[in-house]
């Protein structure tokens, strides 16, 4: 911090000095270039017609979209239980297949630091960075429509998620007590269920209900793209621009997304 | 409950305590489980010759990931990672712009009631729709562009930048701030120098996460018409060019890569 004396000998206290103001202004000029190029290029691609146009569109379907059409429900408890069982079928898929890969990631646990830990990390950012809608879009490809793409998108998904907290639950444990269980004399396995098991389980159990309550969010618009649930319901009202039913099928996902994250809170607050 | 003296343990095996200790609750739980689990496998129906048809077409997807085709759609792939890009710097810039009042706003410790009621309306909302939902909205409002992308981005950032920046406002030291008011400063001045330092770093580490959250989701939202390379991706896999869809996977893994690595370093430096 610069103190500068002026002619007079009063000491002026300053935060930074010269240059470093000058770098802070050059990065913030920088970031304000940048900025504006990017909204430019976004402007030059817009319509701004349709955009001047927006709150007229807005009310017009806000009018068109109220009442919503209760009697449409009987058609969507199907759906909702798919995309509950997508849900939670897919996070404990999704566990099953994360486990080993946490345990191959953590640096405490893993066979080999070189060949393969880097493996194990690649697994889960390849994983975690791919969305599940762009993986239930490649699995709706490959196996064809249906839940059961649905399923394996969300487990695909979450197995970056929780292996990646997983991993660093398990680097996190109390190395103590896992020496003390190998003093026994206990061999691999034996140290792994009773020195790390049960130091990470209050974190396992944490880690699966809250991917359950982030996937019940993301199974909810999988039908979009053909993997079953209620977004396929979504889907085909939006295409037949059926808007109270549109009204109606947002209604139950934001119930059920409370829903899920009210048991979630709960849970997770009974355990910690 | 009877006293257990070391005399009854001894020569009795040791068991493993259970993780749910008492028993109703517990097998409850299994047997809810198990009635559920079978409910639930029972009413997925999998149609095991289209997925044993679609299994050499799975091999030639992963096979080309060995082989990526870079080059015959390079124009589209160029112009849709571009889009997304500028997306995600827009509308992350302006998210952290907004999130910022609206996190003081959301701050039980600093914001008065009224305030603090609506701005945690704004959160939970925010934070309650799903990405895709809001950008099918906006679409359907401001027509197809990357327009209806920034802005549904922009919203979900607010929602989660908010929350957290709260968060941490509320978990502030309160003796650093009460000196700074003790100095007889304004209120802008007290925020700008008695809170802002203290969440700074924190602020800075989460809008590096968002940045990295915001360019995955700008990857999907050309699914709906908002712009991006969602839209080339979508066009890839319908048209069972895995090649294509491969290479532009593997560029959107290596962006998060090196954003993640970008972001450990910026993290590791203002913390």
């Amino acid at each position: 911090m610069p103190v500068t004396q002026t002619a007079k000998g009063v000491k002026i206290w300053q935060l930074r000095d010269r240059n470093q103001t000058l770098i802070r202004w050059a990065g913030y000029l920088a970031v304000v270039a940048v900025f504006m190029w990017c909204w430019k290029r976004i402007s030059d691609a817009t319509t701004w017609f349709f955009v001047w146009d927006a709150p007229r569109i807005a009310a017009d379907i806000g009018g068109r979209a109220v009442p919503p059409r209760w009697s449409y429900m009987d058609k969507l408890w199907g759906p909702l239980w798919d995309t509950l069982n997508m849900a939670t079928l897919g996070t404990l898929l999704a566990l099953v297949m994360a486990v080993p890969v946490a345990f191959l990631a953590a640096r405490n646990t893993t066979p080999s630091a070189i060949f393969i830990r880097p493996v194990a990390l690649f697994i889960i950012v390849a994983t975690r960075s791919i969305n599940s809608l762009i993986w239930a879009l490649l699995l709706v490809a490959i196996i064809g429509p249906g839940v059961f793409a649905g399923l394996l998108a969300i487990a695909f998904r979450s197995i970056g998620f929780c292996a990646k907290l997983l991993y660093e639950a398990i680097e996190e444990i109390d190395q103590t007590q896992v020496e003390a269980i190998t003093a026994t004399g206990a061999s691999r396995w034996q140290v792994m269920a009773y020195g790390i098991v049960p130091q990470i389980m209050p974190a396992f159990a944490g880690i699966s209900v809250f991917r359950w309550d982030i996937n019940i969010r993301e199974s909810t618009v999988l039908g979009l793209v053909g993997a079953g649930g209620i977004g396929l319901q979504l889907q085909s009202s939006l295409n037949t621009l059926a808007w109270p039913q549109v009204t109606l099928i947002l209604i139950v996902i934001l119930f059920a997304v409370v829903v899920g994250e009210w048991i979630s809170a709960k849970v997770r607050g009974a355990i910690i | 409950m009877s006293t257990v003296t070391l005399d009854d343990r001894l020569g009795t095996g040791w068991r493993k305590p259970h993780f749910i200790t008492n028993p109703t609750l517990r097998w409850g739980l299994m047997l809810g489980a198990a009635v559920y689990l079978v409910l639930a496998i029972g009413s997925i129906e999998v149609n095991w010759s289209r997925v044993a048809e679609g299994m050499s077409r799975g091999w030639a997807f992963v096979t080309s990931f060995f082989n990526p085709d870079f080059v015959s759609r390079g124009g589209d792939i160029w112009d849709g990672i571009l889009e997304s890009v500028i997306i995600t710097i827009t509308s992350t810039v302006v998210g952290i712009l907004i999130s910022i009042p609206i996190g003081l706003g959301a701050a039980r410790n600093i914001a008065p009631l009224p305030v603090y009621l609506v701005c945690r309306g704004i959160v939970a909302l925010s934070r309650a729709l799903n990405e895709i939902i809001v950008a099918i909205l906006l679409v359907a409002i401001f027509g197809f562009g990357p327009l209806a992308g920034f802005l549904t981005l922009s919203f979900a950032t607010i929602g989660f930048l908010s929350k957290l920046l709260a968060e941490d406002i509320e978990e502030m030291d309160r003796v650093q701030a009460e000196a700074i008011r003790a100095t007889g400063s304004t209120w802008l001045q007290w925020v700008n120098y008695g809170v802002q330092p203290q969440v700074m770093p924190r602020l800075i580490g989460l809008s590096m996460y968002r940045l990295d959250i915001n360019f995955r989701e700008s990857a999907v939202l050309g699914l709906v018409g908002a712009g991006g390379i969602g839209a080339t991706l979508n066009t890839a896999f319908d048209r069972y060019e895995f090649d294509t869809a491969a290479a532009i996977l593997l560029i959107i893994i290596v962006t998060v890569m090196v954003l993640e690595y970008l972001s450990g370093i910026i993290r590791a430096k203002v913390q």
